[in-house]
């Protein structure tokens, strides 16, 4: 999910270029690291730390700590069994901001403690800090950040256990056409690089299903234009991409025009306020997708990407038992894990993308958003 | 360009039309203000925005206080008890956040012959200011050990009765008013609700105009307007005018608040920022310091905003309006009915 404007984006970019030529000493430390290590049994990054990165506070502040409780679950089981050989975690809040991170890339790739790094949180920030880690050394493992041109930047260090933007609109696109049934698919945007990319694939997997477009504007509040062109296009499914504010008022007014076919949004409008500004009665039966499923049962985290990063986790800590002991090795073995998480088969391609991912559809009924019995599309 | 959207088909023409004129009907209302204040003191008050976005968050603060949080959806008709009373919460709550900008960001400017350039600048403070008040209201409810009993105030109201989100997220109404259709004209089914916000809408513009034509206080407005010192020397007390003036188009502020709610159902610490845009663009559209101007300007941007949306697609619609005010005032500087709130027949 992106939480950001393009324009703050590039005010980011631009904080991070700067962040990476002061922080020029701080990669040639994390070098020195790899060379002290001892040969024994007990690695050399015994007693450091892994980093988090995203927002804990701010808007999306529920959604780091989610993450956070799933490191910790993640390393009070690796630490409970393997007293010698410690690893805690340090926390860096960006409030999900692409200003805020950069400033914090620097001081995580100058701590000489720090061997690897869950997140960023957000596509923003994973776009703004992406080159100092990479260029630091520093393998990370994002659990939530989804858009898809992060790892088409040639960053080796960076992965993520989560499906991207074109996977989720791949599986929508399925959804809506097989499971849900629709034959005329009227696809809305609000202009963002998310909802852009997110609705520009569900247009292109839907085919000739799509029968109209149009695009709206985030803070706008009338919808009635758009209500009348769905009306008109004879659409029996509406897909939003976008966020939770303007998918609720979208709904609602398509409700209120008359509209009956289904809506469908993505993970940016999986948020309980969507029901609570749509109202119950127009939210009901609404579909929102996420790549994120819920958690196994007796998972000892909740919220949504908590067992995304407990997985993410679990690979560094899977790489500090293989025997790595500086972060070349660790990004290698990053690179050729295989496994199964709490979120499900992992294994990364070459981009650091996950290859196989499972794209969730959350639908709202009795004025509530369900957030424990989401359908697999499969 | 698709000009089928908009003519290819009559019923969907009359649907963005009427679409249009009931926003722009919000539009004219908000509106209001700003060429009331514009007349009296060529001045643009830009706090406005905020003073509409103030009274929206009454209308949904009053509902939580007498429906509670449980989410509904109620006919107009049996919203209208609380819409009654929160029509009264907006109109207090906009009135008085207007009187305290004039007090504050206003009044000390004037009083010392600041510079007009200098109240502007002042005005766009106290927009930041309230807006970012709202946004903070969860601090200053724990300030006052408060956070726990206004936690539904303070954030968006969860249908368990357990707050959500935070204070700077979308606030939404519980209770979401469902409109029924009244009546057709051609294909187009116009609803309870589109004809409240217009019927309103032209009533309390008729109100208001006879407010500023008929009354003592009235002919005070347009005498300041006019010529503030030769008013004063005729024993109007311009100060006290001026605080009318704020006032009456606060009020103005909470009955559109309140229509918009109605409609929307949903607000946000920011909300006031596009519909303050807009309305002071309708403002300037119509002719600003024309009360007949701003109805004018209102529904005319309402429409052009849906006629535009329909045409060149909904990114469009702000440039289509933006252009069309362009084109006005190259055609007619002063706006489509421009003459100045003093000069109005009395």
């Amino acid at each position: 999910m992106i939480r950001s404007k393009k324009s703050l984006r590039g005010l980011a970019a631009l904080v991070g270029v700067a962040a990476l030529t002061l922080s020029a000493c701080g990669s040639s430390n994390n070098d020195n690291k790899s060379t002290s290590g001892d040969s024994g049994s007990k690695s050399a990054l015994c007693g450091k730390n892994l980093a988090f990165l995203g927002a804990l506070t701010g808007s999306a502040g529920a959604l780091g700590q989610n993450m956070v409780n799933g490191i910790n679950l993640a390393l009070k089981d690796y630490n409970a069994k393997n007293a010698s050989c410690k690893v805690s975690l340090k926390t860096f809040d960006s409030q999900g901001s692409p200003d805020k991170a950069p400033a914090l890339a620097t001081q995580i790739i100058n701590d000489d403690s720090i061997f690897g790094l869950i997140g960023p949180g957000f596509s923003g920030e994973s776009l703004a800090t992406g080159k100092t880690f990479f260029e630091a050394g520093l393998p990370s493992i994002s659990p939530s950040a989804t858009n898809v041109t992060i790892t088409q930047q040639g960053w080796t260090t960076w992965h993520r256990v989560i499906g991207n933007d074109d996977a989720q609109g791949a599986a929508d696109a399925k959804y809506l056409t097989s499971t849900a049934g629709a034959k005329k698919v009227y696809v809305i945007d609000d202009g963002q690089d998310y909802s852009k990319g997110l609705a520009g694939k569900v247009k292109s997997s839907l085919g000739s299903a799509a029968i109209g477009s149009d695009q709206i504007t985030v803070g706008q509040t009338d919808m009635s234009a758009v209500v009348t062109k769905v009306k008109a296009s004879g659409a029996d499914a509406v897909f939003y991409g976008g966020y939770y504010t303007e998918a609720g008022l979208l709904a609602k007014q398509l409700r209120q025009g008359g509209f009956t076919g289904k809506f469908m949004s993505g993970d940016g409008a999986e948020d309980p306020n969507f029901v609570k500004v749509a109202g119950a009665q127009a939210a009901n039966g609404a579909l929102l997708s996420a790549p994120a499923g819920p958690a196994p049962s007796g998972f000892g985290a909740t919220g949504l990407y908590a067992t995304q990063a407990y997985d993410a986790t679990n690979i560094f800590l899977a790489a500090l038992k293989d025997g790595a002991k500086d972060s070349e090795a660790i990004n290698k073995f990053i690179g050729s894990y295989t496994g199964d998480g709490a979120s499900g088969p992992i294994a990364f391609d070459s981009h650091g993308d996950i290859k196989q991912s499972t794209i969730y559809v959350y639908k709202v009924a009795n004025g509530t958003l369900d957030v424990d019995h989401p359908e697999a599309i499969k | 360009m698709d000009l089928g959207a908009l003519f290819g088909n009559y019923n969907n023409f009359l649907d963005f039309t009427v679409g249009g004129l009931v926003f722009g009907a919000i539009y004219a209302l908000i509106a209001l203000g700003y060429t009331m204040v514009y007349g009296v003191l060529q001045l643009i008050n830009f706090a406005h925005s905020e003073v509409v976005m103030y009274g929206t968050f009454a209308v949904a603060w009053t509902f939580v206080f007498f429906h509670g949080t449980g989410d509904a959806s109620w006919s107009l008709g049996r919203a209208l008890p609380i819409l009654l009373v929160a029509v009264v919460a907006a109109m207090l709550m906009s009135g008085g956040i207007a009187l305290l900008v004039e007090r504050f960001a206003y009044r000390p400017l004037i009083n010392r012959n600041a510079p007009k350039l200098i109240a502007l600048i002042s005005a766009i403070g106290a927009s930041f200011a309230l807006a970012e008040a709202m946004g903070l209201r969860d601090k200053f409810a724990k300030w006052f050990h408060l956070n726990e009993k206004l936690a539904n105030y303070t954030s968006s109201p969860g249908s368990s009765g357990k707050a959500m989100g935070q204070a700077r997220d979308v606030y939404s109404n519980p209770v979401s008013i469902q409109p029924h259709g009244l009546f057709h004209i051609g294909g187009y089914e116009v609803t309870d609700v589109d004809l409240l916000v217009i019927v309103a809408a032209l009533v309390m513009m008729f109100a208001l105009d006879s407010f500023v034509r008929r009354t003592k206080f009235g002919r005070g407005i347009r005498a300041v307007a006019q010529d503030p010192e030769s008013a004063a020397l005729m024993g109007v007390n311009s100060t006290r005018v001026v605080q009318v003036t704020f006032l009456v188009g606060g009020l103005m502020a909470g009955v559109a608040a309140t229509l918009y709610m109605i409609k929307i159902g949903s607000t946000r610490q920011d909300a006031g920022f596009i519909l303050g845009v807009k309305a002071f663009t309708a403002a300037v559209m119509g002719g600003i310091g024309n009360l007949r101007g701003a109805l004018l300007g209102g529904l005319l941007l309402g429409v052009m905003e849906n006629w535009g949306s329909a045409v060149f697609g909904s990114e469009w619609k702000d440039v289509v309006a933006f252009v069309l005010l362009v084109l006005i005032l190259l055609v007619r500087p002063s706006g489509l009915l421009g003459e100045a709130l003093g000069k109005a027949r009395a």
